[in-house]
């Protein structure tokens, strides 16, 4: 009797004493803002429309990636290429792209659509906005500035 | 005559001040070791080392809607939350901070009133902070209040028998019921060193403070996962603050008595004693008494209720009561 209530309390007391070792380790908590955990390298986050590495953009207008999007995010309207106004290497191209970001579940689906690597999923996942409107990624947000920006290696062949 | 009223009247002001100020930081450092023990990090964000947090809870509980549900008592409903803030602050008036110290020329007591009988009026205080409780539970005709308030009853008055016993056998090896003369009493020898009794009676004063202040493990009457939060459900604002005031000051006073009673008030440990003032070392002691507290609630799970009062009733009390006829004979056959 005496035994177990004896054995009672050196249970309380190792219990303390794991606690009390717990108190001088390091938080597992990540300080987010100041600091940021890696993502991994085929992490899906922000999509991007990329070029080849002669600045011609990937995209050719074919709107496999509108059909294969489950949440129906993505709306493409394709042009034809000329010849004083080349923008792709097929006949058409995409004069404009949107992704509705709001309606968007990053699966991924666009990218294994594409024919041409065009559509790839990015790293960035700071995606907050202010407005519906603001969440409707266009042509010119999406598309990289020069290609590479979105770390894809613009040499690549699908 | 005059210069004495100032004179109280000051150091009441600077004490309510030190003590609410004291009742804002613990609660930080509360959340921040909390927050250690969890390997978190705790509130961080609110100025530097988030030092501001306890001010920003305070303006955000200061201006939250002022509401009475419907079906309360009305004068209760105010009344409870301002019993449980003033009791535990009443308390202080006896707790002696320091010895006598000179300050424009004139001999100033770090107290602010020696009264013989302080130790009755501490635990007197304590015991009217329950009717706080009591009352706010049953004001606000809600069930989960009742039954915290019950609870709460219950539980303070098996506890208070088992504190009783444990202040005694400081009251026996001091022979005085006034909280200076206890503290001097233990100038040379600090009353946990007195063994077995002393350390006894210190561990059973601890153990009936935690159940004393509503802290973990012992949190019965809020017990979140079945009471939401017992008696405080229905307070909100300002009055769910007094409470929570009430709660963290009696956290302080215990941690206070506990040093006071037992770990020799302001006196420090022998030989490294002078090193720092008298008043730090109570600190010092009072602080060490805070992060027991916390330790505790950062280890235990919540006693079952029966167990609880089995605890109080068939262990607390008879070990304090056997504790007691041994320090009395031991204090009557070689003077303690």
């Amino acid at each position: 009797m005496l035994r177990r209530r004896l054995r009672y309390v050196l249970a309380l007391l190792r219990g303390m004493g794991v606690t009390f070792r717990y108190l001088f380790r390091p938080p597992v908590t990540v300080a987010y803002p100041e600091e940021k955990t890696p993502v991994a390298a085929r992490f899906k986050g922000r999509h991007w429309l990329t070029r080849y590495a002669d600045g011609l953009e990937r995209c050719i207008g074919c709107e496999l990636c509108v059909i294969v999007c489950p949440s129906q995010a993505i709306s493409v309207q394709a042009a034809e290429n000329t010849p004083e106004h080349q923008v792709s290497r097929g006949e058409r191209y995409a004069a404009d792209f949107q992704i509705n970001m709001l309606r968007c579940i990053f699966c991924g689906f666009c990218e294994e659509a594409c024919p041409t690597g065009a559509i790839v999923l990015g790293q960035d996942y700071e995606l907050a906005g202010y407005t519906r409107a603001e969440m409707i990624y266009t042509k010119p947000m999406l598309t990289e500035p020069y290609p590479g920006a979105s770390s894809r290696d613009p040499h690549r062949e699908i | 005559m005059t210069a004495l009223v100032a004179e109280a009247a000051i150091k009441s002001a600077i004490l309510l001040f030190l003590m609410l100020t004291a009742t804002a930081y613990l609660t930080f450092l509360e959340r921040r070791l909390l927050a250690r023990f969890q390997l978190r990090r705790g509130p961080n964000r609110v100025g530097p080392l988030g030092l501001l947090q306890p001010l920003a809870d305070g303006i955000k509980l200061l201006f939250k809607e002022d509401f009475i549900p419907a079906g309360a008592d009305r004068l209760i409903y105010w009344l409870a939350p301002a019993i449980s803030m003033v009791t535990a602050l009443v308390v202080y008036a006896v707790i002696p901070f320091g010895p006598e110290v000179h300050l424009f020329g004139r001999r100033i007591p770090l107290y602010l009133a020696d009264v013989n009988v302080g130790i009755l009026l501490v635990l007197a205080a304590s015991s009217i902070g329950v009717y706080g409780i009591i009352l706010g539970g049953w004001a606000v005709n809600n069930k989960y209040s009742l039954l915290g308030s019950l609870r709460s009853t219950a539980q303070l008055i098996s506890y208070e028998l088992a504190m009783g016993l444990a202040v005694i056998t400081a009251v026996l090896l001091a022979g005085s019921l006034s909280l200076v003369r206890i503290v001097e009493a233990q100038r040379d020898l600090w009353f946990v060193f007195r063994f077995p009794y002393g350390t006894v009676a210190l561990i059973l004063f601890l153990t009936a403070a935690v159940a004393e202040t509503n802290r973990a493990p012992f949190d019965l009457p809020e017990a979140e996962q079945e009471l939401i939060a017992g008696y405080q459900t229905e307070y909100g604002g300002f009055k769910f603050a007094m409470f929570f005031i009430g709660e963290y000051l009696s956290v302080i006073t215990m941690s206070l008595l506990a040093a006071t009673l037992f770990l020799g008030g302001w006196h420090g440990p022998p030989l490294v004693g002078g090193f720092l003032p008298p008043l730090l070392w109570l600190v010092l002691k009072a602080l060490a008494g805070v992060f027991l507290f916390v330790w505790l609630r950062a280890t235990l799970p919540r006693v079952r209720h029966d167990r609880l009062m089995a605890l109080g009733w068939k262990v607390l009390l008879p070990v304090g009561l056997a504790n007691i006829v041994l320090a009395a004979v031991a204090i009557s056959l070689w003077g303690g």
